[in-house]
């Protein structure tokens, strides 16, 4: 995560406020409405429920399972956690997914930003016009259609390995990531890039000194969809890689339950050791991460 | 995600700079070429390559040979391919239609007048930032040991065998894990949405009188029509790719019985010596989601306009 939200100035025309964490709810003159609070509270327990069972389960001990699973473990078990660990070689799946995210989210970033900017300032042209549509149109076509080819050729390329998924999350990134900035980057004014033209400034210095600050906000909207994809992807992986030395979580995972799938208090340990990173950075950041994703959809 | 998918923006006027000379700046060129290049390798060569394997019995491994449209006329006849289509709309229409009821729903309450609404916002989120494969496995055992052994305790009888033990009921449970996953992005989306609503609005229909029903079917709902539009037509898509959901509640099962379109491409394909069949299914699977997105944006969009 690299991308940080900061204000873009006075001369854009609808970016988010300094001060942008979330949208601002007007004090309510009224009365707050306590049932309606109390039943939204009862339904977000049905979120809740389901992470209160992962770690209870993770804390108990073989013959503590069983029942209907709520109960509290008698005593916590933290051999669970240590098995686990070995058994689905955590360390190396988390260092692969983490490579694989930073350099999915650093490489789409900086790529998908210009390409969408070239596009953007030429979309009168019937070129780039073309090339907006041939992004756009990819949208519509779901991964599992050109599965089989793809996995092929990341083989024959020597692309069955993280540098590979690393290049086609920022490559099927593009379509949807086109799609967003365009539509912010038509909001910029021109005047400040013909001014810095004027004296005399190359357009590759005009969209890394000028435009891509400014596209801060939205940078951040797709820094984090391109974290959360993936992170936590696992149809890719599974098809792509070919050394197991190069697993993913989730892909670990899958490969721990298939051979491991009785334990089930070492396999909640797993489970919530691999949920755990992107559950404590959300904590810390989910307000950031929430009006991120809400710009990404009001745009 | 903009909210006129089909309208994308209108070409603009060249800026006065440009305008006086017609040459795009060579750079420009410089900025999209790698990718363009990138993405036909990626993309629309694997789409290409499918196609032309699909007129072959290609195994994925060995000879292989031109079959012409064979695949085709087989795909026609083959009852685990009528079953994944059925599997796969069923349960995509049955979800998309819940998410997009329950996220609504949500999202108008965390509008409304609560407490705690940051906290609130920042629960219902979470299962999007949570891999999807391995809730499913938390849910596989909550619905396989949990589910069963709270209705032994209150005498329910019907649910004391886990549903996903029975061909009849196991998609059921695909349905609840999809639902509790995707409705967190959907809620966030109506959020963005409903504050784009004046209050003004409720106010003033508050003040003649009109009931909260009424004013939901006047006021918030036409207001909301582009991201209910976005909402019905990306909910559908995704789940017709359903896969991360089956493979760890399921693994198709019992049986084929929740067998997805993408579960059947990976194992026929990959495990199945399929590849030419399965690119065959992939190609009219291709054409099955566009015609479906654009006959929903055509109808969802008509609505829109009429109000």
């Amino acid at each position: 995560m690299t991308a940080t939200s900061q204000s873009a100035g006075p001369v854009l025309v609808d970016t988010p406020r300094p001060d942008d964490v979330g949208p601002v709810y007007r004090p309510d003159r009224r009365s707050v409405n306590w049932w309606l609070t109390a039943l939204v509270a009862v339904c977000a327990l049905t979120v809740l429920i389901p992470l209160y069972f992962t770690v209870v389960t993770a804390l108990k001990t073989p013959d503590q399972l069983g029942g209907t699973g709520f109960g509290l473990p008698t005593s916590a078990r933290w051999e669970n956690f240590a098995e686990a660990w070995t058994l689905t070689s955590f360390p190396r799946a988390l260092l692969n997914t983490g490579l694989v995210t930073v350099g999915a989210v650093l490489l789409t970033l900086l790529t998908n930003s210009m390409v969408a900017y070239a596009i953007a300032r030429n979309l009168h042209r019937r070129f780039f016009k073309g090339l907006y549509l041939y992004f756009i149109a990819a949208l519509f076509v779901p991964f599992p259609i050109i599965m089989l080819p793809v996995v092929k050729q990341t083989a024959i390329l020597g692309l069955d390995n993280q540098l590979g998924l690393i290049l086609l999350y920022t490559v099927y990134g593009l379509s949807f990531n086109i799609f967003v900035y365009v539509a912010y980057i038509r909001s910029i004014p021109l005047e400040l890039e013909e001014a810095a033209l004027t004296d005399g400034a190359t357009t590759w210095t005009v969209f890394w000194r000028i435009i891509f600050p400014l596209l801060g906000p939205m940078n951040a909207t797709v820094g984090i969809l391109t974290c959360l994809w993936a992170w936590n992807d696992f149809m890719l992986p599974l098809v792509i890689l070919s050394d197991p030395s190069a697993q993913t979580l989730p892909l670990a995972q899958f490969i721990f339950q298939g051979q491991f799938n009785t334990n089930y208090s070492v396999a909640f340990a797993s489970y919530l050791m691999a949920m755990a990173p992107l559950l404590i950075v959300y904590i810390f950041a989910q307000r950031w991460v929430i009006s991120g994703v809400m710009r990404g959809s009001s745009k | 995600m903009s909210t006129d998918v089909s309208r994308p923006a209108r070409p603009g006027t060249p800026p006065p700079a440009l305008r006086q000379d017609r040459r795009v700046p060579r750079v420009f060129y410089l900025m999209v070429l790698p990718a363009v290049a990138l993405f036909a390798v990626f993309h629309t060569l694997p789409l290409l390559t499918g196609m032309f394997f699909s007129l072959t019995n290609y195994a994925g491994y060995g000879e292989w040979s031109f079959v012409g449209l064979q695949n085709y006329a087989n795909l026609f006849g083959d009852d685990r391919i009528y079953g994944a289509y059925g599997f796969t709309f069923l349960f995509a229409i049955v979800s998309t239609i819940a998410v997009n009821i329950i996220a609504l729903a949500v999202a108008i309450a965390l509008n409304g007048r609560i407490r705690f609404k940051t906290g609130f916002r920042g629960i219902f989120f979470i299962p999007n930032i949570l891999s999807i494969l391995i809730v499913g496995y938390v849910f596989n055992y909550l619905f396989s040991n949990s589910v069963p052994a709270i209705a032994e305790a209150l005498g329910i009888t019907s649910l004391t065998t886990s549903i996903l033990a029975s061909p009849d009921t196991a998609w059921i449970g695909v349905v609840i894990l999809s639902v509790w996953q995707a409705a967190a992005f959907n809620i966030i989306i109506y959020l963005a949405g409903l504050q784009t609503i004046p209050t003004e609005l409720y106010e003033a229909a508050a003040l003649d009188g009109a009931s909260p029903w009424k004013q939901f079917t006047s006021i918030t709902f036409p207001m909301i029509g582009a991201f209910f539009t976005i909402n019905m037509v990306l909910s559908l898509k995704n789940f017709l790719q359903v896969f991360d959901q089956i493979i760890s509640l399921t693994a198709g099962g019992p049986g084929t019985s929740t067998e997805s379109i993408s579960v059947l491409i990976y194992r026929g394909g990959f495990q199945g010596g399929e590849y030419g069949y399965q690119t065959a299914n992939a190609v009219i699977y291709l054409f099955v989601i566009i015609a479906i997105s654009f006959i929903q944006l055509r109808i969802l969009q008509r609505r829109e306009a009429s109000f």
